[in-house]
């Protein structure tokens, strides 16, 4: 594959360098049949080192997870070999199962099936808080 | 007709400050004219979910949905495991909205009534969840505060006591930051300092704020004093309680200075951080504070059953 011959697919650019596999983790890009570039410590003016990634096939992303990552991420969207989208991403507004609370006294420790969910309070710098008890999450 | 939105009062913060001003107005008018609501929930059934003790805050919700003519049912446990037998607080919630209109809950773990509610057809309120919230505690403060002052704006409230742990101060601040002119004056010993999220807090509101390790210095200033509980078992170490307890206990010479309308109050029970000798004292408003919360949740409860706005 040369790669920056995609055709139609998604190459996720400007990922903090070293987030690379974990983002591949996150998004299940091992399990996919298509061909998935991963580039590491590629040299950039903006961020000295960054990583890439390249999949050559149109697919969901959870931009959630994605978001919680690296929020500044530049998603590129790719149509018949032209750059036809550039997406940002932003922090996301919840996180839903992304994150487990560590407050010992939250609900959440004994509750089964209660669903560990997180809201953004503030983006900069980002600050989450548990949906039931209030802890605080800082994100990382 | 639109199906009302179903409520829950699961934190202080839920409610707009027209919505509490509109809870506090119908808890006038129940003072007001107590017959006119005597039928008000007749036939509905209040369940008390108390997977802790505490024998206070269920008799006053019992004793609200008794004189709306409701009942209730419910139970309340030394040992959470016995009451349900390790079924989880989802599973409790789905089986008792079969018997009960509504339903207050209290629960040592923090943000129980969150999982409660996410599970419930039926309005839910949070009769406290551990350190966390205890909303209706709340609203009993501020009727009281209005009832025996008459606004809530432009005061300057007192805290006084153990405000690193006590929730019941957390949320009145939380409550009172959203009143115009507002000032704070937090006394208490540096081990139990008011934490910062919570300063901060007062600071985003743009209220004023002290902070005293004494409460003579402070009390003629005053148009509220809140005392709460310093409790032994928050000290590390005993002698630190037992040099720093008496500067934290309220007695009558203390109360020389204060304003003529200044009120005295405290979520109750009171250990020793108040002499009995207060009580009698034309300051004092604990018990009618406890009375207010009776009709405050007389009022909640109709506008939850009412699915509110309706
Ligand atoms: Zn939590």
């Amino acid at each position: 594959m040369k790669i920056d011959s995609i055709c139609n697919g998604i190459v996720l650019d400007h990922i903090e360098a070293g987030k690379a596999m974990r983002i591949c983790a996150a998004l299940g890009l091992e399990s996919l049949d298509c061909t998935v570039a991963i580039i590491k410590n590629v040299k950039s003016e903006k961020m000295g080192r960054k990583d890439l990634i390249k999949i050559d096939e149109m697919i969901d992303l959870d931009l959630n997870a994605l978001g919680f990552i690296d929020p500044n991420i530049t998603i590129n969207v790719i149509r018949e070999g032209q750059l036809s989208e550039k997406k940002k991403l932003r922090l996301p507004r919840e996180l839903f199962n992304i994150v487990r609370c560590k407050n010992p006294r939250c609900i959440t420790t004994v509750e089964q099936e209660a669903d560990q969910i997180f809201c953004l309070v503030s983006e900069n710098p980002p600050l989450y808080r548990c949906a039931y008890c209030d802890a605080a999450y800082h994100g990382k | 007709m639109a199906v009302p939105e179903l409520r829950h009062l699961i934190d202080i913060k839920d409610l707009s400050l027209d919505e509490i001003d509109t809870l506090l107005a119908l808890g006038d008018d129940i003072i007001a004219r107590p017959a006119d609501y005597q039928d008000a929930a007749k036939r509905k059934k209040l369940a008390t979910l108390f997977y802790e003790p505490s024998t206070r805050t269920r008799l006053s919700f019992e004793a609200a949905m008794l004189e709306l003519g409701g009942s209730v049912l419910g139970f309340s446990s030394q040992d959470s495991s016995s009451a349900t037998k390790g079924e989880s607080v989802a599973d409790t919630i789905r089986t008792v909205q079969c018997y009960a209109d509504i339903i207050a809950l209290r629960h040592p773990k923090e943000g129980a009534p969150v999982v409660a509610a996410r599970h419930a057809a039926v309005p839910v309120i949070n009769a406290g969840d551990g350190g966390h919230n205890h909303p209706t505690q709340t609203l009993t403060d501020l009727m009281t505060i209005r009832r025996e002052l008459g606004t809530l704006e432009g005061l300057t409230i007192g805290l006084c006591g153990d405000l690193k742990f006590g929730r019941t101060v957390h949320s009145l601040i939380a409550a009172m930051v959203r009143y115009p002119g507002t000032r704070f004056v937090l006394v208490s010993p540096r081990e139990l300092r008011a934490p910062d999220y919570v300063l901060e807090e007062i600071r985003r509101g743009g209220c004023a704020c002290e902070e005293s390790h004494t409460m003579e210095a402070v009390v003629p200033v005053l148009d509220v004093l809140y005392m709460t509980r310093v409790q032994r078992e928050r000290f590390f170490n005993e002698a630190v309680y037992v040099r720093l307890k008496d500067s934290f206990i309220l007695d009558v010479p203390k109360l020389a200075h204060a304003k003529k309308d200044m009120i005295v109050m405290h979520p109750l029970p009171r250990v020793n951080e108040m002499s009995v000798r207060v009580d009698e004292n034309p300051h004092a408003r604990y018990f009618v504070q406890a009375l207010y919360g009776k009709y405050i949740r007389m009022a909640l409860i109709l506008k939850l059953l009412g699915r509110w706005g309706a």
